[in-house]
């Protein structure tokens, strides 16, 4: 049993750390976001020259031989400084797919670009009437020749428009909501036929719609086994969710710190509002909320590697703990500041709107409950 | 005891709601833009157009413009109000300093400022919290010192709704530095015109612009706009914040609201199924309508103590509390609904025509009204202040 970090895990964090309070202040993030752009590339290939890209893949895969604890450790610090750019989505995700399901060709051809900061990635899965449900998917992959011609509409795509490629879930078999049938591909977002539209969102991120209109791509752009794909998105989701309750982590603890701080010094009636009970309290079950998520982040991370019901039941779990926890701590943050806390001034409400889109991805309280007591 | 309206009472709904179906305005029908958005126009159509009709202050003395409607007869028009989905009238004047003016103005004052209330010429402002006087709001600073026939006013403050369209404030001043904290407070009515005052702008996290900080430098307010007498103002306040509350339950556009949140999740698809077809989607929306009923009904007790003469006492923070957790939830609930479209961040203001705003038409900025509703737990008293009055004015704790 060690909860302890290895030395250059340590290190890893205070790369991160020193690098974020240097360019990721609160007023330079407000401002980005506010850009046409609404992301800094020049701090993705400094993400890059870091090594932060390369942190999780092994060495062979010219990664620096880390896994699920590196990714926690740099999206913990990210969330606390509510970095926008798309590491789950490039790093996490996309990596992720390669790693476990790519063939040594797509390893090649692609972990390098995403390593070195030349490629950013995206995760065209959600469709508009599959909600949380992976499997829920009216895009279709035909075979065509020795590749596939892809159809479909992809929604709330993360990060879309600031990606180059996308890795895109269809349907190469099977009725809408089968298990079976579902296949994962590789798309240039610049290929003949993807269409989209860019919007931002309330996290101050960016999202795009996206259309496929006979796509044709390769059969070097499937991932794994055609037909067989959804156990990889599975347990790929499964980690990008392990990656987001360490950026809700990172979240809640600025939030509680904030917020305890705010107490001590905000006086009314002669004192800080702190001295009352019921505020003491109050900040003391934010607390409480704040160490369960560390826990079950931890867990979740650690248990990646495991059996899927062992792995779903731990991923499935975490999501429902930070969803809960990220919910009380965020509405009690704002709430602790006043009106103070509604403004968009304040780092808080900012915090409280990430935090409460965290829940929404990859699957909320209710759809992850499901999941565990279905898994269980 | 019985919850029935009567045959007139039946009749009555039926002409208000008639006449609501015939004068509301079709370029703001089904809109559900926060205040923040509108431009001051439209905030105000709808008020002259209850203006012209003679129905803008139900709640006033008929003597002073009300329509001598029963406690039952407002009831039924707020619910008509809220089922036709009208855009809320703005209660500064008319239900914040207005009834201040008539209960506690000389007859002069009343002469001066109630027609422009009623009428909507003049748009008032609150004047009450300040950056260091929130949930203890008898702790504020802002000064008036008299010279001669005038108060000179310097300080600031916050939070103040819609002051950026404000031809006159309400503001509680200091006027006896050195009197206990409520006792050297006087109720001050400024016009937005004068030399020394600067609004500012602050935007809150959805996006909108409904709030500002009001600064006050060595601004010069004629004497003859003192109400009541000096250094009684906290009296006039606390009267005022007492009607506040009473208003503040919304049970009838909560109904509404709720309405709303079931055809969102009746559309929504959960494995091809209908959201609102889930257990567990089912029963939050159902508990949320229990909460409702019962609010609903609590209200309905304290309008019927109300019409016996009793005033809405403490209890009027249980509406204050309620409501305002009721309006959360349901706003919570409706971004939930919508799956993954609870990203879409909708335009709230420099809308140029061009934003794109994907999904079903009725997802884009449900995230932002959530965001938007934590302040109802913050303003008017904030809950834990209401959860004090409670404990100390009812319990006797």
């Amino acid at each position: 049993m060690d909860f302890s970090f290895t030395e250059e895990q340590t290190l890893l964090r205070n790369t991160v750390q020193s690098l974020l309070a240097d360019k990721y202040d609160f007023d330079t993030r407000r401002k980005v976001v506010k850009t046409a752009d609404g992301w800094r590339p020049e701090m993705w290939a400094q993400f890059a020259e870091l090594g932060l890209l390369a942190a999780p893949f092994s060495e062979e895969l010219g990664g620096l031989g880390g896994g699920a604890i590196e990714n926690m450790i740099v999206m913990e610090e990210f969330g606390r400084h509510l970095v926008v750019e798309p590491y789950i989505e490039t790093v996490v995700i996309a990596g992720g797919f390669l790693r476990e399901g790519g063939s040594k060709e797509q390893q090649e051809a692609h972990i390098p670009g995403i390593v070195g900061g030349e490629t950013v990635w995206a995760f065209a899965y959600a469709e508009p009437q599959g909600r949380y449900n992976l499997a829920d998917l009216k895009t279709t992959a035909k075979k065509d020749g020795a590749g596939y011609t892809i159809n479909g509409y992809k929604a709330v795509v993360l990060g879309a428009p600031w990606a180059q490629k996308l890795i895109v879930t269809a349907r190469s078999a099977g009725g809408q909501r089968d298990r079976d049938g579902v296949s994962v591909f590789i798309v240039d977002k610049s290929a003949a036929g993807v269409s989209t539209r860019d919007y931002p969102t309330v996290d101050g991120r960016r999202a795009s719609e996206i259309t496929f209109e006979n796509v044709k791509v390769g059969a070097d752009a499937l991932i794994g086994v055609e037909g067989k794909g959804l156990p990889l998105v599975e347990k790929i989701t499964d980690e990008a969710i392990a990656a987001l309750s360490a950026e809700a982590i990172g979240c809640m603890k600025e939030l509680n710190a904030a917020t305890v701080e705010y107490c001590k010094t905000r006086k009314q009636f002669g004192v800080p509002i702190g001295k009352f009970q019921v505020l003491q309290h109050r900040m003391v079950d934010m607390f409480m909320a704040y160490e369960q998520s560390v826990s079950m982040t931890y867990m979740v991370n650690l248990k990646l590697g495991e059996s899927d019901v062992e792995r779903t039941k731990a991923a499935a779990g975490a999501k429902v703990q930070i969803g809960k926890a990220g919910r009380f701590v965020g509405q009690q943050a704002v709430q602790l500041h006043g009106g103070m806390g509604m403004t968009d001034e304040l780092n808080v409400g900012h915090y409280f709107k990430r935090l409460t889109m965290i829940d929404t991805q990859f699957g909320n309280v209710d759809h992850q409950l499901k999941r565990y007591s279905e898994a269980a | 005891m019985d919850m029935s309206f009567s045959p007139e009472e039946l009749a009555f709904r039926d002409e208000v709601r008639e006449f609501i179906a015939n004068n509301y305005p079709q370029e703001l029908k089904g809109g559900r833009r926060t205040r923040g958005e509108m431009s001051k126009e439209d905030i105000l159509k709808w008020h002259r157009i209850l203006y012209k009709k003679g129905w803008v202050v139900p709640h006033w003395p008929v003597e002073y413009g009300g329509t001598g409607w029963t406690i039952t007869q407002r009831y039924i028009w707020n619910e008509e109000n809220a089922r036709a989905e009208t855009s809320p009238l703005l209660p500064f004047g008319l239900s914040m300093v207005g009834p201040v003016i008539y209960t506690f103005g000389n007859e002069e004052q009343k002469k001066r400022f109630l027609p422009g209330i009623l009428s909507a010429d003049d748009w008032w402002c609150q004047g009450y919290s300040e950056p260091g006087a929130g949930s203890d709001l008898a702790s504020l600073r802002t000064k008036a010192v008299r010279e001669g026939d005038h108060y000179i006013v310097n300080g600031g403050k916050t939070w103040t709704t819609l002051a950026q369209f404000a031809d006159w404030m309400f503001c509680l001043v200091r006027t006896d530095p050195n009197a206990k904290a409520q006792e050297g407070i006087s109720f001050l009515l400024i016009d937005m015109k004068t030399p020394g005052i600067t609004v500012r702008p602050i935007i809150t996290m959805d996006g909108s612009h409904e709030v500002n900080e009001v600064f006050l430098e060595d601004v010069k307010v004629p004497a003859e706009n003192l109400i009541g007498e000096e250094n009684k103002g906290w009296t006039y306040a606390k009267f005022l914040l007492g009607n506040e509350r009473s208003g503040i339950a919304g049970v009838a556009r909560s109904k509404k609201a709720i309405e709303r949140l079931k055809k969102i999740a009746a559309a929504e698809l959960v494995d091809g199924e209908p959201l609102m077809k889930t257990d567990e989607f089912a029963r939050k929306v159902a508990e949320l309508e229990i909460d409702l009923s019962a609010l609903e009904v609590t209200e309905l007790r304290t309008l019927a103590a109300e019409s016996r003469g009793r005033g809405p006492g403490p209890e009027a923070s249980i509406l204050k509390i309620k409501g305002t957790e009721i309006q959360q939830r349901i706003t919570e609930l409706t971004m939930e609904a919508v799956g993954n479209y609870a990203f879409v961040q909708a335009p709230r203001m420099e809308v140029t025509g061009n934003e794109f705003t994907p999904g079903p038409d009725y997802a884009p900025g449900v995230s932002q009204d959530y965001f938007n509703m934590r302040k109802t737990s913050i303003y008017g008293g904030s809950n834990e202040i209401q959860h004090n009055i409670i404990a100390k004015m009812v319990l006797g704790l």
